[in-house]
């Protein structure tokens, strides 16, 4: 059966499970592309599809119909991410984990063959964004948000949003060059 | 002549108008140089997805749906005695620091013992999720007892090497998983909304989740 979003979302929250998985098999591969930019991380990127469309499916209820399920599922997303960032960031600040001393992380086979050259210069260049910044950065530059749009999904100010994005390019500009070409 | 500034320069690229850059060609430039590298950043390249991929995310998500009851995968029935085995086993021979086991490559060790705690978590989330979603505890009464032994013994193992963050979610872990277990046959629904907003409030699930990929990367790339 052919759906909009807004009556899959409607027969959903009433319990209709084909009509969620038809949500979920419309929006997989966006939800996926906006989780791995802002993680830059395949495996990453696949828990917080998962996350993010458990969270909607519970979350169906506070799902206002006039607004676009697309864009409510991305500020999901976004939310998700910034909890798995956080909580990345408070594990690299505590002490190494037992963990850590077992293993030491080298990127996957598959992932170097993924990786290019843009991909290996610009990852680390994110990394080194805070949370909110890559958030910003990336709801603007990749998903074409509006500064409104991104002050409400990371629930602060227009000003503090529009400057957030203006960190994120001067940094990257920072860690870019002289790739970037030069500058003022 | 005022110039704009690197921040008005970023709001001009993103569709802010401003009459100056018709007026200076010096800021032209720059802003061309700009708007090169910034549309150079959108080849950022992620890993392509198939159009079957929303299939393959939608059956991963159905169980743990609520109103949904799926049979568990074959592993999950395996006792969880066989991965308390492997890492008493381990921890036996471990004083503040894991030693390598005697005959076995300390690698293959590692790696045994990330899978295995990988996979504990993993049964330790099929249960936390029904019943975060379906609310039967005595449904997984049984399995959350199954889970305990394997949990107390990786919290120790965690406390004892000064691993804070595993140790605080195996904790939590633990807490739930004894409320399970303790159910009574017929719990109130007081019973199951205590267990369920202690789920709830430290995002149990998804903690889990990604303690659990994380144990299980390491491992897949020893």
């Amino acid at each position: 059966m052919e759906w909009t979003d807004a009556q899959a979302a409607r027969e959903a929250r009433l319990g209709d499970q084909q009509a969620f998985r038809f949500l979920v098999e419309r929006h997989s591969r966006l939800v996926f592309r906006l989780a791995y930019r802002m993680t830059g991380n395949e495996q990453d990127a696949e828990d917080l599809v998962q996350e993010s469309f458990l969270r909607a499916y519970k979350q169906l209820h506070t799902f206002d119909e006039r607004a676009a399920f697309g864009t409510w599922l991305h500020r999901i997303c976004v939310n998700c991410s910034l909890d798995l960032l956080r909580a990345r960031k408070r594990r690299q600040n505590d002490e190494p984990s037992w963990l850590d001393q077992l293993a030491t992380p080298e990127p996957s086979p598959e992932r170097l063959t993924q990786s290019n050259e843009l991909a290996q210069l610009l990852e680390p260049a994110l990394e080194k964004l805070s949370e909110n910044e890559r958030a910003a950065f990336v709801l603007r530059h990749y998903e074409g948000s509006s500064i409104e749009e991104i002050a409400r999904v990371l629930g602060i100010q227009t000003s503090a949003a529009k400057h957030s994005v203006f960190r994120a390019v001067q940094k990257l500009r920072r860690s870019l060059a002289p790739a970037w070409g030069a500058t003022r | 002549m005022n110039h704009l500034s690197e921040e008005e320069m970023v709001e001009a690229y993103y569709g802010s108008e401003f009459a100056h850059l018709a007026e200076c060609a010096e800021c032209r430039v720059l802003f061309e140089q700009q708007r090169e590298a910034l549309d150079g950043l959108k080849a950022y390249p992620v890993p392509e997805r198939g159009p079957g991929y929303g299939g393959e995310v939608w059956t991963k998500l159905l169980p743990q749906l609520p109103k949904q009851r799926q049979r568990r995968a074959w592993w999950f029935m395996v006792p969880a005695f066989a991965a308390t085995l492997v890492l008493a086993f381990l921890i036996g021979r471990s004083s503040t620091k894991i030693q390598p086991a005697a005959g076995i490559p300390e690698q293959a060790r590692e790696r045994v013992l990330l899978l295995s705690l990988s996979e504990h978590l993993e049964r330790s989330q099929i249960v936390l999720a029904q019943v975060a979603n379906t609310g039967d505890l005595a449904e997984e009464r049984d399995r959350a007892r199954e889970l305990i032994g394997a949990n107390r013994l990786l919290r120790q193992t965690a406390e004892r090497l000064g691993d804070r963050q595993d140790a605080a979610v195996l904790e939590d872990l633990e807490h739930v998983l004894l409320d399970v277990a303790n159910a009574p046959d017929s719990p109130t629904n007081a019973d199951t909304a205590r267990v369920q907003q202690s789920i709830a409030q430290n995002e149990l699930l998804f903690k889990v989740r990604i303690a659990s990929t994380d144990a299980r990367d390491r491992g897949l790339k020893l």
